[in-house]
């Protein structure tokens, strides 16, 4: 399924979700409120969410870019999960960007994986920001 | 005894250190003396104060100064590591080595599959079994973990806890079914389950039913508890999970107690008197770095819940008046930069604790931030409150704090603030009104962005993340879990479901289904199906089938 790409100017829409049973929300809420505030459209799925129904709601919502939050440790087995979902989909062209309690180790697997950028919690949000939007400009 | 001073003769000569004294620092600083900070609290912060009406002593009410007569019994509390991981043979052996360094009981973490209802088989287990906790998906499971003790029944008079809500009456079977297969007495057993449903739904995101019949499942337990195992806490209610997840300690306190209403109200419900059931109702709060405003916020909360046992609910028993609580040590103020400070805020958190009265913790171990604690960063932790009781000697007195100008003013405020904000609860019709609606949530959001703000800004200082920054890294070991885990205990649970009679776990799960839905107490059919070994999964989709599932609103 091919998406609408996304001009310069236009807002960018951009989900945030929970992948597996983790129940931690503090960070991906206020990812979500932040990322409004910077002007983009957010769809926030919030908890439970298994990585088929991200992927789909990615692909039925159109949006730039997938966001997800993990600090359970599942990240490893849910990430790679979602990209590998949106690919079968034919949306292999949405961004995964994942946070949460990642080790740096795991970094460069879930980017083998296709994941396309992994925040650590120190990450300042303007250069959060400014990684989303340069990723859904792609 | 203070000689007081007559409020005139005392406001006279507090203005004219004002203008006296402070107005020389704030010409120096360039302000005027309305722009200068307080800096100072005197008797005319308190100057509608009663000690007898809004303190007492320690062990009377209001409780305001503690709800033991002595400092903490017998000295230092027991400390329990929050512990479990993998499958139940890990986790047996690592509460061996937390025993074998002089921890009294265990605090039991399950794995995310295992509290929100789902057996390791369960598709949506995949990745999360046996992570940040151990796997319980049948009684050998729990029977496996408390191998750690040699005198098989040690564990049910050694105070343990368990960390379970949506699943807790199926915890509490288990342990009931256990203590039953050694001989304990129900009546002897002692420990602490969460079992806080409510607090799940605002804060930490572990239920599986929707809230009214998930507050009547709370409700069979209190009415079984209270019947069978007076020495049980059949509830530990938490304002931890809310703090955490962003409230102010106002909204700590007010969203807590006022969850904490709808379970005794519950309790009524099934026609209990308050006191046959309030006295084993416990509590966990946050203990944040904020060091007097904790120790206030301890302070007014025993007042408060005293308050309102006695004088709405009729409590006359003092044990029913007592907030009796743990504190568990704020995981969000550690940082994963320079984490070796983070033992110098779990000092300064638990000093907080140990000066608010609390009655037990939980220290988070300094790497909480990054990984899964070690064993060397685990014995740091239990050494805090050694080194803060046995060599500091904070433990001696009771409230220390008491009679302190600021903490006393701190104290009325907080519990002013906290009112205000139950009696908001209150009009929209509770606890269970003000969950469904979703104001707690979106209350809690608003607070952790607000507080993001603040650090991002540099409003806030956190030392090595936004200020005093180095780019000096220091990375902790981090825990592996070992990947056979989750093999090992899908083995383990096939091993579980052979062993077992299944027309009987059949037979077990229908009268279960039956007691649910005639609104019956479900506990005795419950602990007929563990003893039965019917799953953790299997017992929560009996009720997920009669009650329906929850389903948040999406959205912020």
């Amino acid at each position: 399924m091919a998406r609408s790409s996304t001009e310069p100017g236009k807002r960018v829409r951009v989900m945030v979700a929970k992948p597996g049973l983790d129940g931690h929300d503090r960070g991906a809420k206020v990812l979500a409120l932040a990322l409004k505030d910077a002007g983009m459209e957010v769809i926030y799925l919030g908890l439970r969410q298994s990585p088929e129904s991200i992927a789909r709601s990615a692909v039925d919502e159109n949006v730039d870019v997938v966001c997800l939050s993990c600090l359970s440790g599942a990240h490893n087995h849910l990430f790679p999960e979602v990209v590998r979902k949106l690919r079968e989909m034919g949306a292999g062209d949405i961004p995964v960007l994942g946070g949460g309690l990642i080790p740096e180790e795991d970094r460069d697997f879930l980017r083998s994986e296709g994941v396309a950028e992994v925040f650590s919690p120190t990450v300042p949000m303007k250069e959060v920001v400014r990684r989303i939007e340069e990723l859904a400009q792609r | 005894m203070t000689k007081d001073n007559d409020p005139a003769t005392l406001r006279q000569a507090y203005e004219n250190w004002r203008n006296e004294v402070l107005a020389r620092t704030a010409a120096k600083w360039g302000r005027s003396l309305e722009d200068m900070p307080k800096s100072v609290y005197t008797p005319l912060d308190l100057e509608d104060h009663d000690y007898l009406r809004d303190l007492g002593f320690p062990g009377q009410y209001p409780f305001t100064r503690g709800v033991y007569p002595t400092a903490i019994p017998g000295g230092l509390f027991g400390v329990r590591q929050y512990s479990g991981f993998g499958t139940a043979e890990e986790t047996r052996d690592r509460l061996r080595y937390l025993i074998g360094r002089g921890q009294a009981g265990f605090s039991l973490a399950s794995d995310l599959p295992t509290q929100i209802g789902y057996d390791s088989d369960h598709p949506l287990a995949r990745g999360e079994i046996g992570r940040i906790g151990v796997a319980i998906d049948t009684l050998e499971d729990l029977d496996t973990i408390l191998e750690a003790f040699e005198d098989k029944t040690q564990p049910f008079v050694s105070r343990p806890s368990f960390t379970a809500n949506s699943q807790a009456a199926v915890i509490i079977a288990m342990f009931v079914a256990l203590a039953d297969k050694y001989g304990v007495p129900l009546e002897n057993i002692t420990g602490t389950i969460q079992n806080d449903i409510l607090k799940e739904y605002v804060a930490r995101g572990t239920y599986i039913y929707p809230p009214r019949p998930s507050l009547k499942l709370v409700g069979d337990t209190i009415e079984f508890c209270a019947k069978r195992m007076p020495r049980f806490n059949f509830i530990s209610i938490s304002g931890y999970h809310i703090r955490e997840a962003g409230a102010s300690p106002a909204q700590e306190i007010a969203f807590t107690l006022s969850n904490g209403i709808a379970y005794v109200e519950e309790g009524l419900r099934r026609g209990l008197s308050v006191d046959d059931f309030a006295p084993r109702i416990s509590f966990i709060f946050a203990s944040g770095i904020l060091f007097f405003e904790e120790v206030a916020k301890f302070r007014a909360c025993r007042r408060i819940w005293a308050r309102t046992m006695k004088e709405r609910f009729g409590a006359s028993k003092p044990d029913s008046q007592k907030l009796r609580f743990a504190s568990g040590f704020a995981g969000s103020t550690y940082t994963s930069r320079r984490p070796l400070n983070n033992i110098i805020r779990a000092t300064i958190e638990c000093f907080a604790s140990i000066a608010g009265g609390a009655t037990g913790s939980a220290v988070a171990p300094y790497d909480e931030a990054i990984c899964l604690p070690t064993e060397e960063s685990s014995l740091i932790a239990l050494d805090t409150p050694r080194i803060l009781g046995y060599e500091a000697k904070v433990t001696d007195v009771n409230d220390p704090l008491g009679g302190s100008y600021y903490v006393e003013a701190l104290t009325d405020q907080l519990e002013e603030e906290a009112l205000s904000i139950m009696r908001v609860i209150e009009d929209m019709g509770g606890a269970v009104a003000a969950i469904e609606n979703g104001y707690m949530q979106g209350e809690i959001a608003k607070g952790a962005y607000e507080q993001f703000k603040q650090m991002e800004s540099g409003e806030k200082t956190v030392v090595g993340v936004n200020r005093f920054e180095t780019e000096e890294f220091t990375v902790c070991e981090t825990f592996r879990l070992d990947p056979q885990v989750e093999e090992k205990q899908l083995k383990r649970l096939a091993a579980a479901k052979k062993r077992r009679d299944p027309a009987a776990v059949r037979d077990s799960l229908k009268r279960l289904r039956g007691a649910a839905e005639r609104d019956e107490n479900v506990m005795e059919p419950l602990l007929d199906a563990v003893k039965r070994n019917a799953t953790v999964g299997e017992i929560c989709d009996v009720f997920r089938d009669v009650w329906g599932e929850y389903r948040p609103p999406q959205g912020i």
